[in-house]
């Protein structure tokens, strides 16, 4: 079976196809013009991952958000649960840049940083 | 009166990125005017990462791509005054400009640069029919409301226009618990870059419906929904083929128009197609002094292209400043064959450097080859796999060639498809 795909790694967007045997294991991954493209194609055939980015609520800051982002790529299938915490979680103001927000997230190893700053409202 | 050596219109991406690099090249005295609360322009609006891979060579959200240049810009002493909107500049390059503190300021420049970014084009610029109900705005706007001011527009969207915003706000949406129908696209193709495609809609199941387009909003004081319908080859809708769908959120994401009010006021060249000004290999316009770079000058789809441009500007503006520049020799270029578009329009033939032409295309095309020509003779080509209207190409011209061009010639850049 092949499995045709558009690789993310980069804005290239090149066209990927891949091999795959039994139990989606890669045989062969044909198309990509860098290294990337070939780790991107075999794990979005076996285990996709996503960057997330999402706004958490301030407390007493002069903007009522502050964005974040998750500081590694997380399982694509479990986007929309990471969002219902992204969604309950607040910091207080002042809040840096690079803030963890929220930790280890679903069990997944992978922080919820702030990706831009909030001064407190005076 | 203030005065100094340059002036910056505009405090995004290519705002700074033009100041740092004069400032780099020896100019010692700077102001950067941005008409917002804080630098960064767009770039604080736009959450998502992917903004960084070639310049940084990492993945970035905007705010964290602005915080970069926002740290640069303080460390460097370079002047910033925001909330000051730029109303005009005089030809003899007297900039105007009002603000809530200062009032209305006259500021004497060297050299100015350029850098208002775009706009997007609002409904009003599209043939809709139908009622004014609230619901109906720009991927842009409703993007400003989700991801700076907590508001959700909506909560059943229809998207009109595949580029790239409109489809990071068809995942923001879904994302915050917005059911997105669907993306309609008035072209046969997206566009968007193909990581949104996949990142943006096949991860979320929304369809995109190519083809096709919104030709009535229904709905009194709120949109209660929309008909579409499939377009013909000329993008006219197909009678017979209208739908309903249920929404009370209509995002439109149709295009962006570079914001050059000033720069028509002032009697610069705009080129017809990028809707920017006509410049040069260094982004000098057609009047003498005034530099231009990044969405301004023409609609870039990555940010790291528009640093790199508006570092070009700001070279440039540095060396007219400190009186490195001789009187120039123009080529033109042009686009035919299938390249709607060539920035710079001119190079001059004393420049003495490598000048990347960069360019656009009006269709997708498979194993393309792309020539520069002049007098029918080749100066460069380059063979391209895969050409798409979404995504800016470019092309080096190295000093020599460039060195043996004569005044007033033209460079043709044209396609060639590889059967």
């Amino acid at each position: 079976m092949t499995r045709d795909i558009i690789c993310t790694a980069c804005p290239m967007g090149c066209p990927v196809t891949v091999e795959l045997g039994e139990n989606n294991a890669v045989l062969s991954v044909r198309g990509n013009q860098c290294k990337r493209g070939e780790k991107y194609a075999v794990a979005e055939c076996t285990n996709p991952m996503r960057s997330l980015t999402s706004t958490v609520k301030v407390k007493g800051g002069v903007n009522p958000l502050v964005p974040v982002r998750s500081a590694k790529p997380v399982p694509k299938h479990l986007m929309l649960e990471c969002m219902k915490i992204i969604n309950a979680a607040e910091v207080a103001a002042p809040a840096a840049i690079g803030t963890v927000v929220v930790e280890n997230i679903l069990g997944t190893g992978v922080d919820i940083i702030t990706t831009g700053s909030c001064p407190a409202k005076e | 009166m203030l005065s100094y050596d340059l002036v910056v219109v505009g405090g995004g991406p290519a705002g700074m990125a033009a100041a740092l690099k004069a400032k780099e090249c020896g100019v010692e005295s700077i102001v950067i005017l941005e008409r917002a609360e804080t630098l960064g322009g767009i770039l604080q609006q736009c959450i998502h990462t992917g903004f960084g891979l070639h310049y940084f060579k990492e993945e970035l959200s905007g705010p964290e791509y602005a915080h970069r240049f926002i740290r640069l810009v303080e460390e460097n002493g370079i002047d910033v005054k925001t909330d000051t909107m730029v109303l005009g500049i005089s030809g003899d390059n007297i900039v105007t400009a009002v603000s809530h503190d200062e009032g209305i300021t006259e500021i004497t420049a060297k050299a100015i640069v350029l850098a208002m970014g775009c706009r997007e084009r609002p409904r009003g610029a599209l043939i809709i029919a139908g009622t004014r109900a609230a619901g109906v705005m720009t991927a842009g706007t409703a993007q400003k409301y989700v991801n700076l001011n907590g508001y959700m527009p909506g909560k059943k969207v229809v998207i009109l226009g595949s580029g790239d915003i409109g489809l990071i706000m068809a995942r923001r949406m879904t994302l915050e618990g917005a059911q997105v129908k669907m993306v309609c696209e008035l072209m046969p193709y997206s566009s968007g870059l193909s990581r949104n495609i996949v990142q943006c809609l096949e991860d979320f199941d929304i369809p995109l419906k190519l083809s096709c387009t919104v030709v009535k909003t229904h709905g009194k004081e709120r949109l209660e929904g929309v008909t579409i319908a499939k377009v013909d080859r000329n993008r006219k809708p197909i009678p017979g083929t209208e739908e309903f769908v249920e929404c009370d959120t209509l995002l439109l994401s149709v295009g962006l128009i570079p914001e050059n009010e000033l720069s028509r006021a002032m009697g610069i060249e705009l080129d017809s197609v990028t809707g920017g000004p006509v410049v040069d290999e260094s982004r000098m316009t057609t009047h003498t002094g005034v530099f231009a770079c990044g969405n301004v000058l023409h609609v870039h789809d990555l940010v790291d292209y528009v640093t790199l441009e508006s570092q070009t500007a700001g070279e440039g503006a540095a060396n007219y400043i400190l009186g490195k520049r001789g009187e120039p020799a123009y080529a033109q270029t042009k686009g035919i064959d299938g390249i709607r578009y060539v920035v710079p329009q001119r190079i001059n033939t004393h420049c003495d450097r490598n000048v990347k032409l960069y360019f656009r295309v009006g269709q997708t095309y498979k194993n393309a080859k792309v020539y520069v020509e002049c007098n029918d003779e080749v100066l460069v080509s380059r063979t391209r796999p895969k050409l798409t209207p979404g995504e800016m190409e470019d092309i080096l011209l190295k000093k020599e060639e460039i060195g043996e061009l004569s005044a007033g010639a033209e460079l043709i850049v044209r396609l060639e498809v590889q059967p």
